[in-house]
């Protein structure tokens, strides 16, 4: 071939290779940068698998968990050392049976449409608060959601008291600070790559509550890979 | 302007025209009957049927256009080569004739305007699936079964007002019936797309948007968010179903039990929801 006509590939090449490159980071972008994969242990019962997810929502996250963001409102798992991490990519067993504690302690935002405040898609449609068996809170009180629409799964998080003492200030909070406890339990099913989030707009000093934390991976979002 | 003949050479319009429709009528009526019946968006509803319908017009139409542009390239590159070995010359003079730019400015317009009243006519039979506004021009006779559709970030719920103001995460309808969609937003501007019923209408917040829908056998349907809004817009989607009669008055029985410990706290039924964006977030 002549010269130029090798440039002529080079070239194409180069183009092809630079936009396969931006492909790929627009797609990691999307799914899971910022908030890397965290595998939950599982136990086995009778034969199945069984998984105890412990996770927390706080007002704000924080600069020692978050330094780019200190003050986005962000859910964050607890480790098998015992330790809070930002991770909202979490994988799971398929057909595993998830028990699932919430310590929640940031306040009230409100639900924008009431009717995502009942429980859904949990065993017995229920859940529980500070130990109380629950179906529905008042919408009003919603500080977050838990929401895996792919499974018909919601749970209306009640938020902290205005009034309350001791409340957190940046995370990794404390359970000596004010905190509300939610416990459900639900299941998984096949493989697969599904998105959970949070309904309530509560990013606060954001469009309508539902910019920055609410459309970031890693925050108000993310996903639980089904392996 | 066309090529002109030349006293030695063939006359190269005659050829591409008489090329061009016999092409026009062999292919024309074949796309209409064989490619017709598998174009989008099939026959999930009355809409969709009318639509698959208009699309198999609107492409036997534009099948002789293609095929006039395809035997004008093929012969070009035929005849209007350079030949193997000779010089390359010049092609032969183009000069005006007014009867060919009559005739190309005639059978355009009339394309033109046939679409358009085409177009027009099929609007207003029902609305084509298409969300009409508030105040919807093309209204179809007989009783309706109203179905809101209520779009937020990032999923769809619906809200039935027959039934005491029923809100569901997932749409039901019930077969060989009249729907009239009412889509709304609570927050930014998505669009209910029901992919297989041909109904598309934009949820804007604030607004009602009504679109007619005239089911037909039981079936599944999907639904998407067709604007872009936000990070889990590619994620917003569901299956519906078409169901019988009896079905759908079970489900309904069995999603009232489901709403009844949120009824208390959902505000009445209305064509557009104001919920307040700030709130404690704002």
């Amino acid at each position: 071939m002549r010269r130029h006509t090798w440039k002529l590939v080079g070239v194409a090449v180069v183009v092809a290779a630079v936009g396969v490159l931006i492909g790929l980071y627009v797609s990691k972008l999307t799914t899971e940068a910022g908030s890397p994969s965290y595998t939950v242990p599982v136990k086995t019962v009778n034969g199945k698998p069984v998984v105890d997810l412990t996770i927390q929502t706080v007002a704000a996250v924080g600069p020692e968990l978050s330094p780019s963001h200190p003050d986005f409102v962000s859910y964050l798992v607890r480790n098998t050392q015992g330790k809070w991490i930002r991770s909202t990519v979490w994988r799971l067993p398929a057909h595993a049976t998830v028990h699932v504690t919430i310590y929640n302690f940031d306040g009230a935002s409100g639900l924008r449409n009431n009717y995502l405040a009942r429980a859904q898609g949990t065993d017995g449609n229920a859940y529980t608060i500070d130990g109380k068996t629950q179906n529905v809170i008042s919408p009003d009180d919603a500080s977050h959601t838990f929401a895996v629409p792919a499974y018909g799964l919601i749970v209306a998080i009640p938020g902290v008291a205005d009034d309350a003492k001791n409340q957190c200030g940046y995370a990794p909070c404390s359970l000596s600070n004010a905190h509300r406890t939610i416990q459900f339990t639900f299941h998984t099913g096949n493989t697969g790559h599904i998105r959970w989030q949070c309904f309530v707009p509560c990013a606060a000093g954001w469009l309508y509550g539902f910019g920055g934390p609410m459309q970031t991976i890693g925050y108000m979002d993310g996903f639980l890979d089904i392996t | 302007m066309s090529a002109a003949p030349t006293s030695a050479g063939p006359n190269h319009a005659r050829r591409v025209i008489v090329a061009w429709i016999v092409l026009s009528l062999i292919l024309t009526p074949l796309v209409a009957i064989f490619l017709g019946p598998h174009i989008p968006p099939g026959n999930g509803s009355d809409q969709a049927s009318q639509q698959t319908v208009d699309n198999t017009v609107m492409t036997a139409i534009v099948t002789p256009i293609i095929c006039l542009l395809t035997v004008f390239f093929v012969y070009a590159l035929a005849q209007f080569r350079k030949p193997r070995g000779g010089a390359i010359t010049d092609g032969p003079p183009l000069r005006e004739q007014r009867t060919v730019q009559t005739l190309w400015i005639v059978l355009t317009s009339a394309t033109v305007l046939f679409l358009a009243g085409f177009g027009t006519y099929e609007l207003l039979q029902n609305g084509a699936g298409g969300g009409q506004g508030p105040s919807p021009v093309a209204v179809p006779s007989g009783s309706k079964l109203q179905v809101q559709v209520i779009a937020q970030q990032w999923e769809f719920t619906y809200r039935y007002p027959s039934y005491g103001g029923l809100e569901t995460s997932q749409l039901v309808i019930p077969a060989d019936t009249l729907i009239e969609l009412h889509v709304t937003s609570l927050d930014a501007v998505h669009s209910f797309w029901a992919y297989q019923l041909g109904i598309k209408a934009d949820a804007n917040p604030g607004v009602d948007n009504v679109a007619y829908l005239q089911t037909k056998g039981p079936r599944t349907f999907s639904v998407h968010c067709a604007e872009l809004c936000g990070l889990w817009h590619g994620y917003m989607f569901s299956q519906g179903k078409v169901v019988s009669s009896s079905d759908f008055a079970a489900w309904v029985k069995q999603q009232q039990k489901v709403f009844s410990a949120v009824k208390q706290y959902m505000p009445p039924y209305a064509t557009a929801y104001y919920p307040d964006p700030q709130r404690r977030a704002g």
